[in-house]
């Protein structure tokens, strides 16, 4: 099916590929129905947050910090509440609970941020105090008149800098400016076979550096929400969030407040890519309105969208491959930094995502990779489209051409070589199903001209994966390396290593045998049964740990190793 | 002055939905008396369409007319708890959820219908027109929407259905990263053409060739705006928008569009999108979701087709007029490869 | 504080509000008028999301003063219809899946509509400058080009 309009590009279903796999007669999936909300786009009648009229709206604004990292000696708001339109100014004694990580409510983390800062600020843009007045343009010109007495404190915006001793501490809850992991490494470990050993044995090794800049969403709404009394003692939210319940979470927990006085309405949001899921703006807004009983917005103006507003954080990768004159890539290493900022919002989520994505769609019988999540005195960071995976593909894919110039090969047929295929064992110890690396390089190639050799030109996923290329390595290096101490690990950190369930749908995974790790764990299990595990895992208990065994599902704490009160 | 072509390639895949698991969808599905459905979520769309394809999907499953279906999201007091829409996962969680919530609605409806007909409500079908029939006996027929008042008014059923879709929470190895990401991927190639101006650094992408792999296009329409707009997204990602352009130094940070740029109308290259279809074995009608990661390959084969150019490796994005005619400078003048 | 009564024609109506001092026009139309279409992007006119035509000329409604449109006429993407019955752009826009968020919609059929209401039959670089204002973040502008030129071409529905 081709629909190719005079001037315009093309696209084309290539229905051909996979074909036994789909059954094509449905009766309204695969059409290409108008869009439920379009009519509503063009007629300029889609209720956007903002798009709700109140009798008495005040405006909130937020003071913020001019300095990358600073003590606050004293916050003076008199002359601010003594402004024109004025109706109150918050600061953070005004906050019920003003300590908060974003991934709190799935048990993940230390709380690190305030709502409103009180003690200290880590970057540029960190609100102090947040004006509300009956107009915009007051709320703007009070929140300049608040007056801040700093002291200045030293700050560190590269990656690798923030993490030799002696650094600024950005977040001084974490030793060297690193998020720790499972109570227990300052990054999280990606070890699979023993590249050090097959870096010998390779005809090149090939070094990249690469480096991704923080990107805006920039979509053209900006965050904000409205909120209002509602009858029967709640509170109504009009939020641009991209995930209402985790905003809701979030405002009853800062707020204090039982989630069933709280009523969030959303759903049509003028973009996202990432950028509203920090759920900042419900609980001001909602904090606003329970201390002046009249519906409170507050939004970000473009300046704030662009410079508070949390980017996709840099990202910092280092890249070794080991590869074979026929360009088999054989051991792949990685060491990377992911920019969290000041603050660790979702950054330390994007590091394990980023780790189960590595070495990217390719099988290489050694991988090896440190991924950190690191500090700077810089906007903290949060989702984007490609959420921990856009900066590695990028540095992977870069790095591929090099390799493809290295070995003198052709870039695409490099990839074909290397792709993964069905039935072959990932770096993460799960088994390649679905693949489909092969079958889009090869349609590319096609279109753009570019002629295969017969050998690549007849590669599929279906086909030669599997049999030795599923087996795990036997012998797998770990290490000890970027141990930290003094972080209670619970008793969940320690694990048999597979997955407690099944995944729903998937064929059951037969669970890989786990190799011994090396003699400098000797908390670590003995020699692990090929049978699946038990459904309760085998751990040390501290003493001083009275909970009982755990059985059932996998919780986010035991990742960073916090257990929540 | 030259300006010199240059071809880049990169290939990737992205995983589906949160990373790791733990992350719920919830749907609820109802009937009025005149058989018109409304499903109730908390889904967020952000324009990817989250109204419309679970509108779909909803439809098929129920085996009504699209227009018989009305999607209605976002509102905590109504709408069963949804993770959010993020990480690719709408189309894949919520889709499922959909299909559970309406398969139960639809089972109510059907055994409304037999009470109707005096028949087995496994002797039943939907012909996706508002008519419920016997196989092979399409004469033997009821409308949905006779159904539904029968079931309201007189037999006191309730055509409503509820579904939840949650992949249970992997662990992850402290020592060997063992984890469960995800169950599934999507894919994606592309092929990009760019011309760079040796004198003033400045690149052009001139032709996108792509092909992205998404399991089951549920609209082909609703497929062709994420790959479109996504690409464009990527190729601003590779050449022209960030917040930092002197990172790790904060200078020069942009605060207004005039400062922070992105492609305009005026800069689009062609993109000539071919569309693969390698179901999910537990994706919504086999769909995975392409919102993600059709911005990705764009990236690298701008960087790609840069080098293959001018000879210039860039390896610090975005590419920036600036860093092309250092590098031209540093290699002692543009040294074309037109390999690919 | 002294309000501004500002007595203006919107959408083909007689319009009568009072704006606050230095109240731009986007902010004046969407509060004191209640028409929600013009959306705030930026606020510092580069966005083109708050565009609405004065007196025929497209404006950046975030950079007018409410208090200079008395006397004017205002037109906004509300009143691209007429009654119940669809601007062909709009019906071009659905059909040509021209909107994703929907954001930037109402400024950019506004740019359009003025575009072929100056020139009816543009070719595909009219149709790109005049749109040049209006930052989509969604489509890549392809199907929105596309949309206008099925209009300008009469190939799109009535």
């Amino acid at each position: 099916m081709n629909d190719m309009t005079s001037e315009g590009p093309m696209v084309e279903f290539r229905k051909d590929l996979f074909a036994d796999e789909r059954d094509d007669n449905l009766n309204e999936v695969g059409k290409p129905t108008r869009r439920q909300d379009i009519l509503g786009h063009v007629t300029g009648r889609s209720p956007f947050f903002d798009d709700h009229l109140f009798n008495g709206l005040l405006h909130m604004r937020c003071a913020r910090s001019p300095h990358h990292h600073a003590r606050i000696r004293r916050i003076d708001t008199s002359a601010a509440e003594k402004m024109p339109g004025v109706v109150r100014v918050l600061t953070g004694r005004d906050v019920p609970v003003n300590l908060n990580t974003l991934l709190s409510l799935l048990d993940f983390g230390l709380d690190d941020e305030p709502l409103l800062s009180e003690t200290k600020v880590a970057y540029i843009g960190e609100p102090v105090a947040a004006v509300i007045a009956e107009t915009e343009a007051q709320a703007r010109a009070a929140a300049s008149a608040v007056h801040v007495e700093w002291e200045v404190l030293p700050h560190v915006l590269d990656v690798e800098e923030a993490i030799k001793p002696g650094a600024p501490a950005v977040l001084d809850i974490y030793p060297n400016n690193k998020f720790v992991y499972h109570g227990k490494y300052d990054h999280q470990k990606l070890r699979y076979g023993d590249v050090d050993a097959a870096f010998r044995g390779v005809d090149h090794v090939v070094e990249g550096r690469y480096q991704m800049s923080p990107i805006e969403q920039a979509p053209i709404e900006t965050c904000g929400a409205i909120a209002a009394p509602e009858q029967n003692d709640r509170y109504v939210c009009y939020t641009s969030t991209q995930a209402l319940f985790f905003s809701l979470g979030t405002a009853a927990k800062m707020l204090k407040i039982p989630s069933s006085r709280l009523h969030f309405i959303g759903g049509t949001v003028g973009g996202g890519f990432g950028g509203k899921v920090d759920s900042i703006h419900e609980p001001l807004a909602i904090l606003g309105t329970m201390l002046t009983g009249r519906p409170v917005k507050y939004a970000w103006d473009r300046a704030e969208e662009m410079q508070v507003g949390a980017p996709r954080g840099a990202e910092r990768w280092y890249i070794t491959d080991g590869v074979m004159a026929n360009g088999r890539i054989v051991a792949r290493k990685f060491i990377g930094y992911f920019d969290a900022g000041a603050y660790t919002r979702l950054s330390s989520y994007a590091i394990i995502k980023g780790v189960g994505h590595l070495p990217g769609p390719y099988t290489i019988p050694n991988v090896y990779a440190d991924v950190f999540c690191v500090y700077t005195n810089r906007t903290p960071a949060t989702a984007m489209r490609g959420f921990g995976i856009t900066g590695v593909d990028f540095a992977i894919e870069a790095h591929m051409d090099k390799i493809a110039e290295t070995v003198g090969m052709n870039p695409i047929e490099l990839r074909i070589l290397n792709a993964y295929r069905d039935g072959d064992m990932k770096a993460h110890r799960r088994e390649a199903k679905n693949c489909a690396l092969i079958e889009c390089a090869q349609v590319v190639a096609e279109k753009a001209g570019v002629t295969l050799s017969p050998e690549f030109k007849a590669a599929t996923s279906m086909t030669g994966g599997g049999g030795a290329r599923a087996a795990l390595p036997a012998f797998t290096a770990t290490d000890e390396d970027g141990r930290v101490e003094g972080f209670a690990a619970t008793s969940y950190a320690k694990k048999s290593g597979a997955s407690s369930a099944p995944v729903p749908g998937a064929a059951p995974a037969s669970r890989p045998a786990r190799v011994q790790a090396s003699a400098q764990s000797p908390a670590r299990p003995a020699a692990q049964p090929a049978s699946p595990p038990s459904a309760a895992p085998v751990h040390t208990a501290d003493p001083a740990d009275k909970k009982p065994a755990r059985s059932g599902a996998m919780r986010f704490s035991s990742l960073s190793g916090f257990r929540r009160r | 002055m030259t300006v010199h072509k240059g071809r880049g390639f990169a290939a990737i895949n992205y995983p589906i939905g949160m990373n790791l698991g733990g992350d719920p969808s919830q749907a609820l599905v109802h009937s009025n008396p005149d058989g018109k459905f409304t499903v109730a979520l908390s889904a967020i769309d952000l324009g990817q369409g989250m109204k419309s394809v679970t509108r779909q999907i909803a439809a098929e499953t129920l085996g009504v007319p699209v227009e018989d279906v009305y999607v209605d999201t976002a509102d905590s007091d109504t709408g069963p708890h949804d993770m959010g829409s993020f990480a690719s996962r709408g189309t894949h969680r919520m889709g499922n959820a959909v299909i559970r919530a309406s398969e139960e609605a639809r089972q109510v409806m059907l055994e409304a219908a037999a009470e109707e007909l005096e028949v087995d409500a496994g002797d039943l079908v939907t012909d996706g027109k508002g008519n419920i029939h016997v196989r092979g006996a399409a004469s033997r027929s009821i409308t949905t929407m006779a159904a539904a008042q029968a079931a309201q008014f007189r037999q006191g059923r309730t055509i409503a259905g509820r579904g939840i879709f949650l992949i249970p929470l992997s662990e992850v190895d402290p020592e060997t990263g063992e984890m469960s990401p995800v169950t599934t991927f999507a894919h994606a190639a592309m092929l990009v053409t760019v011309e760079v101006d040796d004198e003033t650094g400045e690149v052009a992408v001139t032709d996108m060739q792509s092909a992205y792999e998404v399991g089951r296009a549920l609209n082909p329409k609703l497929v062709e705006q994420q790959l479109r707009g996504g690409a464009w997204m990527g190729m601003s990602h590779a050449a022209w928008e960030t917040t930092e352009p002197y990172y790790p130094t904060r200078d020069h940070r942009p605060e207004d569009f005039n400062t922070y740029i992105m492609p305009g109308p005026g800069d689009l290259a062609p993109h000539h999108i071919s569309i693969l279809e390698r179901p999910a074995a537990d994706g919504p009608y086999g769909g995975k979701g392409p919102g993600e990661m059709c911005a990705n390959p764009v990236l690298p084969a701008v960087v790609n087709a840069v080098y293959d150019a001018v000879g210039v490796r860039i390896d610090d994005l975005p590419v920036t007029p600036e860093k092309v005619l250092r590098g031209i400078q540093a290699i002692g003048g543009a040294k074309p490869r037109q390999a690919l | 504080m002294a309000k501004t009564p500002v007595t203006f024609t919107l959408n083909g109506s007689a319009k009568a509000a009072f704006a606050n001092p230095g109240q731009n026009l986007l902010d004046f139309l969407r509060r004191e008028v209640g028409d929600l279409a013009p959306k705030y992007g930026c606020g510092q006119g580069t966005c083109g999301a708050c565009t609405v035509t004065i007196d025929g000329e497209t404006m950046l409604s975030c950079l007018v003063l409410a208090q200079a449109v008395e006397g004017q006429d205002v037109r906004t993407a509300s009143g691209l219809a007429t009654g119940a019955t669809l601007d062909p752009l709009q019906v071009a826009f659905m059909d040509h899946f021209a909107a994703q968020c929907g954001y930037c919609t109402p400024g950019m059929l506004v740019s359009a509509r003025a575009l072929l209401d100056r020139n009816p039959r543009p070719g595909r670089e009219d149709v790109i400058e005049a749109i040049s204002g209006n930052l989509c973040r969604c489509t890549g502008y392809e199907p929105i080009i596309a949309a206008i030129l099925a209009v300008a071409n009469g190939k799109a529905r009535a």
